[in-house]
């Protein structure tokens, strides 16, 4: 107990917490869980843009989107050595992912149908995540914190090349527009949901923000989101898929509807279009690959036998 | 199957210009010193982030305890006498 009310006080003096200091069992398991998922998330995000590398419109797009992908595959890496830094090896955070244990963002369960959605993706989702993750390079843990740092430096990149294929498809053709337009009804909902359920609903918030794990709500940092979004959209000529968004003078922001709830939770418990797709392609490529580990892993203990040999 | 060990953990440090101290970046998984520089130059230097690189096996460094902060360097605080403004300049002392 006296060693909880110690670490709460370095948390609340704006302390980073480091890897071999003192924390509570369950900030530890709060932060595997969270880092982990977010670890998984651009990983697993990789797979509906791939399925468009060799369809992309042209050169530049394509080297783009392959300079993209690699980004979101190193994002996962340095998530994955934050997480490793808490005491859980690589092999164990793949184990939870494949056993359904450790979730990853639910987005990444819809499918990317065509080039707009490769559009919405970046300025959509990306836009999303960079909210999260911009107020996250404040979070109390010093290794999180600075993946953060670094990924948020690279984000912006993903979202401006997503909004860059919005407006040259609204500025195009009657069915480029329609699109563009049919993506962002697609994605808008999805994205917002990104944030999580909302502060009164959200079981995992409470220590959360304690602990400054978290430094903004769920809805806070959703609302921001949509703040920056609406006149993005407005400004290319799409359309909110949403009758009731207003803007509120009095407040300083945007008002929308109802989130659909219901979708959310389906999509989370495996009813999504493409949670078993996601999972299958991640395990398949994940134990193909487990033969040039061996042999990395052969070769390297031979060379040392080898040297060893040389020496004696 | 076995234990899948996905390879040894290095941690990697960056010179982001030459003169420049080197940063710890992060860590990577690598088989040997050869795959760690590569894994480490993919990983952390995709936009010029780096002009060089050290890749160190994570079970090479020795870290100090956060418990043995205070024995450690608690006694540099009584030692002022380390610092040039401890000492009194007479008036009128320049380029000092």
């Amino acid at each position: 107990m006296a060693d909880e009310i110690k670490f709460q006080k370095r948390v609340d003096n704006g302390e980073y917490i480091e890897a071999k200091d003192e924390m509570p069992e369950e900030y530890r398991r709060h932060l595997i869980r969270q880092i982990s998922q977010h670890a998984h998330s651009e990983v697993i995000g990789m797979q509906p843009e791939g399925n468009w590398i060799t369809r992309a419109p042209s050169l530049r797009a394509k080297q783009i989107l392959l300079a993209k992908i690699q980004d979101e595959g190193g994002h996962g890496l340095y998530l994955y050595s934050a997480t490793e830094t808490l005491g859980i090896s690589r092999d164990e955070l793949i184990k939870q992912l494949h056993s359904g244990k450790a979730k990853y963002s639910n987005i990444f369960n819809y499918p990317a149908l065509n080039w707009a959605d490769i559009g919405a993706i970046g300025w959509l989702v990306d836009g999303a995540a960079i909210v999260n993750q911009v107020s996250l390079q404040r979070t109390s843990y010093g290794p999180y914190a600075r993946a953060m740092v670094r990924i948020c430096k690279e984000e912006s990149f993903h979202q401006r090349q997503g909004y860059e294929i919005m407006a040259k498809m609204m500025s195009g053709t009657k069915e480029q527009k329609e699109m563009a337009q049919d993506a962002m009804n697609r994605w808008w909902w999805p994205a917002l949901m990104m944030f999580g359920p909302h502060d009164t609903n959200s079981p995992h918030s409470s220590n959360a923000v304690k602990w400054k794990i978290k430094r903004e709500t769920n809805d806070e940092l959703r609302q921001k989101f949509i703040d920056k979004t609406i006149p993005q959209a407005e400004l290319i000529g799409l359309k909110v898929p949403d009758n009731n968004v207003k803007w509120n003078a009095k407040t300083n922001h945007y008002e929308i509807g109802e989130i659909n709830w219901d979708e959310f939770h389906k999509v989370i418990n495996g009813h999504g279009p493409c949670n078993k797709q996601r999972m299958n392609h991640h395990k398949k490529y994940h134990e193909e690959g487990i033969w040039v580990r061996e042999a990395a892993e052969a070769y390297s203990k031979k060379k040392l036998e080898r040297e060893s040999l040389i020496q004696a | 199957m076995g234990k899948d060990t996905q390879l040894n953990i290095w941690e990697v440090f960056i010179q982001s210009k030459s003169g420049l101290p080197y940063i710890h970046a992060g860590s990577i998984h690598a088989s040997d010193e050869k795959m760690a520089m590569q894994n480490a130059r993919d990983t952390y230097t995709r936009r010029g982030e780096g002009t060089s690189i050290w890749v160190v096996p994570s079970s090479c460094i020795t870290a100090s305890n956060p418990g043995d902060s205070e024995m450690l360097f608690d006694p540099s605080n009584d030692k002022i006498y380390r610092h040039p403004t401890f000492y009194v300049m007479p008036e009128g002392a320049t380029n000092i």
